[in-house]
């Protein structure tokens, strides 16, 4: 069937959601708001579980909304916490519009501080954008700010803060575009699933404490014992040349997620595993979740235990579908998949932290208010040579760490070829960038790793996702070759906490990224550290070099795995200053972050000329401050 | 607007007027590009505002500052000698790139109701390197009747094979010379049962007969402390440290009839915040 039905529950019926979460935003009034309302006051409609009415998402649309931005208190694993979000629940309230529609949302701040919201994915006007500094000044206390924006495409995204670290604090929630035409997905029932890591610790100490002591989160350390078992591996002298290398390199190989499920309780819907987010299904129903990983810091790994996904769209954009068994999903990206279940038995939504130091788990089942059983927490993944972005595995390759890389030549012209299928590509890295006491280390050899499903899943036992399983339904607007390259390092220093692009942290920017309109560029990206980094750029697709052609998956976020070096083409369609980031929020906050401006053509003639392209060597004169 | 932000605002435009790259670049951009910040939504929303905002913005995204205190030890000792109270110490206060880093480390009689000497170090913090920090300042010595004054240049950071180190030299207002080196290791019992070796080497250039120092390495102390973190900021531990003097130092520690070597007990707490 083409369209989806609504499940209007009888609390539902005629009302629009978003008022009713207006009305909630302060808990006064919510007794008034209905006995669903007063049994979960804080957990918008579309979030509630099936046990508390919610059948399916009920289909609103709307062209103006009104939302307000405040502190409210918040329960959660049965704990009070005091969080800052929309219309006073976490997630935020479901907006959902029809593709084409003309939308005006008006945000109140009711906070003491600034405030904004982004639409993540969306193709606004950048002035709409909603990114302080950026594209515009922020929602200032007790100010109401008018978005106004057209809405040219359909799909699954979502809406937060850029301001502060207000994301952390629950300022997040889900966004839906249907399709003016006829969906291409068809489904009989629909949810949505907010992923997301809540702590009870004020953020700014998050991040002050990982400033002091990057690793105060890592309770997944290799110990004495993991040594005794690593000499039983591989005998003493192997146990002794795998710690000496990684401590040479002071390196350490459990450095998965800075924040981890000591601080954390992970949610699906607002809902923690002991809260249970449940939906129902019938036996022979084509299930669409909608999945949005609205998290600050955390990658997890999602899966259905004895469920099979169809990945059906991948950040808002249909692609052809792919079945799997577990896919990792970076924070802000968003999967659509479709489930058909086949017995009327409970089935576990797991979404478990990238480090495996937590999970959360809802279940979907035949009946309201069931509870699925929860798996095991799997063993935590360790972080490889590889993942150094060398491909020698040996004592060799940690010597290599604390020299110089070898001047080798560059070739000028791009080569497609070799990056469009997607395989491994490992020439030996140029590092032009600014290293210094920001940079802890450069991928020697990065490679492509877009065929692999993530950190962590490379052993499992079923089908995982990659990238390069990844093919838009659609084909690519825009066929041309790039007409040139930029390359961009992720570098970072983990032990000073320090993140940037090119060694520069964003407090230290002078350039932006300049596009001129309607080139077609290509960026690479080298992962110069030891982590994974969900890389988001605001206001355009980009098209994944992944080897599917002028099939290329578009998207607005993308994992660069450890020691990876991956590239995309970008249409330079969209004048305006956006903002490019890892969407890691403690790492943008630490400055890894940078300005993507789409420049007219007009603006060429109006500047000069002493903007010759620099040499790499003087470019290294960036933060002397 | 802040002084502050006024200034940079205006270091800004002078600097982008004058097309000064004080920091920073694009790579890759177009020859041609002009590429100095980014202000195109000054015609929406008025230059000022905007500009406030990108300050604010930049300044938020890699330029905090942030704080440290750390007690490394916070200790009871007691051994062959008198029991003491013994405090080591330390804070700072910056950026990435610079802090203002202050020591503190003494040690007090208990039963002799005494200080017995506590010194005080100010130095300014400078990274040099991706683990190590260089650091320059003052030291003061506080002991009874013998007040100090030492230029300190050090170093400070993590080594391969991480070990923590901070090395310093001093230079007295005497004009004597003397440098210490504290290395530290953590060996992970359990993910929160930690083993922490410690050595402090001293070393003189010269005789210090009246504070009791001969050249050469002059003492050395050893400890083996074993934490649990309770949290990672509040650990209880105890431990062994085994003090002696060296050479002369030891010489003229015999002559004022005290032994050369000394060990003690500890139990103590480890904090940080």
């Amino acid at each position: 069937m083409m369209h989806f039905q609504l499940f209007k529950g009888s609390t539902y019926s005629g009302k629009d959601e978003t008022m009713d979460t207006t009305r909630r935003n302060f808990l006064g009034t919510a007794a008034s708001a209905g006995a669903t309302l007063a049994m979960s006051p804080l957990i918008p409609t579309w979030a509630l579980s099936a046990s508390q009415g919610n059948l399916g998402l009920p289909g609103l649309t709307g062209s103006k909304f009104d939302l307000t931005i405040g502190k409210f208190p918040v329960r959660i694993d049965d704990r009070a916490g005091e969080a800052v979000g929309v219309n006073g629940t976490i997630p935020a309230p479901l907006l959902r519009f029809r593709e084409g529609d003309e939308i005006t949302i008006n945000v109140k701040n009711n906070l003491m501080k600034d405030t904004s919201i982004h639409w993540h994915g969306l193709l606004v006007p950048f002035q709409m954008d909603g990114v302080p500094g950026v594209s515009f000044p922020g929602i200032k206390p007790g100010e109401t700010f008018t978005y106004k924006f057209a809405l040219p495409q359909n799909g699954t995204y979502w809406y937060h803060s850029h301001s502060g670290l207000q994301e952390q604090l629950g300022h997040y929630g889900p966004l839906i575009i249907d399709p003016k035409d006829v969906d291409p997905v068809s489904y009989d029932r629909e949810y949505v699933l907010v992923l997301s890591d809540w702590t009870f610790e004020n953020p700014h100490r998050v991040f002050a404490k990982l400033k002091k002591n990057s690793e105060v989160y890592n309770f997944q350390k290799r110990t004495f014992s993991d040594f005794v078992d690593a000499v039983d591996d591989m005998g003493l002298g192997g146990a002794i040349v795998d710690r000496s290398m990684w401590g040479a390199m002071r390196m350490s190989p459990t450095d998965i997620a800075d924040v981890t499920g000591a601080a954390y309780t992970y949610l699906i819907n607002g809902h923690s595993t002991a809260d249970n987010w449940n939906a129902v299904f019938n036996v022979g129903e084509r299930v669409r979740l909608r999945i949005i990983n609205a998290s600050a810091m955390t990658i997890f790994n999602f899966r259905i235990p004895d469920l099979p996904m169809s990945v059906v769209a991948s950040d808002g954009l249909n692609v052809r579908p792919v079945e799997t068994d577990e896919f990792q999903i970076g924070v802000a990206e968003t999967y659509d998949v479709i489930v058909e279940p086949k017995e009327s038995r409970t089935f576990a939504l797991v979404a478990e932290s990238i480090d495996r130091s937590g999970m959360a788990v809802a279940t979907l089942g035949p009946q309201p208010g069931m509870r699925a059983s929860a798996p095991a927490l799997r063993e935590r993944p360790t972080l490889t040579m590889r993942d150094m972005g060398m491909t020698h595995y040996g004592a060799h390759g940690a010597m290599a760490m604390n020299e110089k890389p070898k001047p080798v030549m560059i070739h000028g012209g791009m080569d497609h070829d070799t990056m469009d299928h997607g395989g491994h590509d490992s020439a030996e890295q140029r590092h032009d960038h600014k290293r210094g006491a920001g940079v802890d280390m450069v991928a020697m050899a990065p490679v492509n790793r877009l065929d692999e499903p993530g950190l962590g899943l490379e052993n499992v036992p079923h089908r995982t996702l990659t990238y390069t399983q990844l093919r838009s339904l659609d084909q690519n607007p825009d066929k041309r070759e790039p007409q040139r390259e930029i390359e961009l390092h992720l570098t970072g220093n983990m032990e000073r906490y320090m993140w940037s692009f090119d060694g520069i942290k964003f407090s230290e920017v002078v350039d932006p990224i300049v596009f001129n309109e309607g080139e077609r560029v290509r960026m690479t990206l080298v992962n110069d550290t030891m982590m994974s980094h969900p890389i988001h750029l605001h206001g355009m697709f980009f098209d994944l070099v992944n080897g599917t052609g002028d099939h290329k998956p578009r998207k607005h976020t993308v994992i660069v795995k450890p020691g990876e070096k991956l590239s995309y083409d970008v249409t330079a369609d969209h004048i305006g200053d956006w903002a490019f980031h890892c969407h890691l929020l403690m790492h943008m906050h630490a400055g890894m972050m940078q300005i993507v401006s789409v420049r007219p053509h007009m603006a060429m003639n109006d500047h000069d000329m002493d903007h010759n392209h620099k040499g790499h060597g003087e470019m290294d004169h960036g933060g002397k401050h | 607007m802040t002084p502050s932000r006024k200034l940079l605002a205006i270091a800004l435009t002078v600097g982008l007027s004058m097309g000064i790259s004080p920091s920073g670049h694009a790579q890759g951009a177009e020859p041609s590009a002009p590429n100095r910040g980014w202000s195109m939504a000054d015609q929406y929303w008025g230059a000022e505002e905007m500009a406030k905002s990108r300050a604010a913005i930049q300044k938020e995204h890699g330029g905090m500052k942030a704080y440290y205190v750390q007690a490394d030890r916070f200790e009871y000792r007691t051994g062959e000698g008198d029991p003491h109270l013994l405090w080591d110490v330390q804070g700072w206060y910056g950026g990435d790139k610079d802090k203002l880093w202050i020591k503190i480390e003494g040690k007090y009689a208990i039963e002799g109701d005494a200080f017995e000497g506590a010194e005080v170090q100010a130095l300014w913090s400078h990274a040099i390197s991706r683990y190590f920090d260089a650091q320059a300042g003052v030291r003061h010595d506080f002991a009874p009747g013998d007040d100090r004054t030492f230029g300190v240049l050090g170093v400070q950071g993590l080594a391969p094979y991480w070990f923590e180190v901070d090395a310093a030299a001093f230079i007295s207002d005497d004009g004597d010379v003397s440098a210490r080196v504290e290395i530290e290791y953590e060996l992970l019992l359990t993910q929160r049962l930690i083993l922490q070796p410690r050595t402090e080497l001293n070393f003189a250039i010269q005789d210090v007969p009246e504070s009791g120092i001969g050249s050469g390495l002059s003492s050395a102390e050893v400890g083996l402390r074993l934490r649990y973190e309770i949290k990672r900021e509040f650990a209880p531990y105890v431990g062994v440290s085994l003090e002696r003097a060296v050479g002369e130092t030891a010489d003229f520690a015999r002559a004022d009839g005290e032994d050369p070597s000394a060990v003690s007990f500890v139990a103590g707490l480890r904090l940080w915040f």
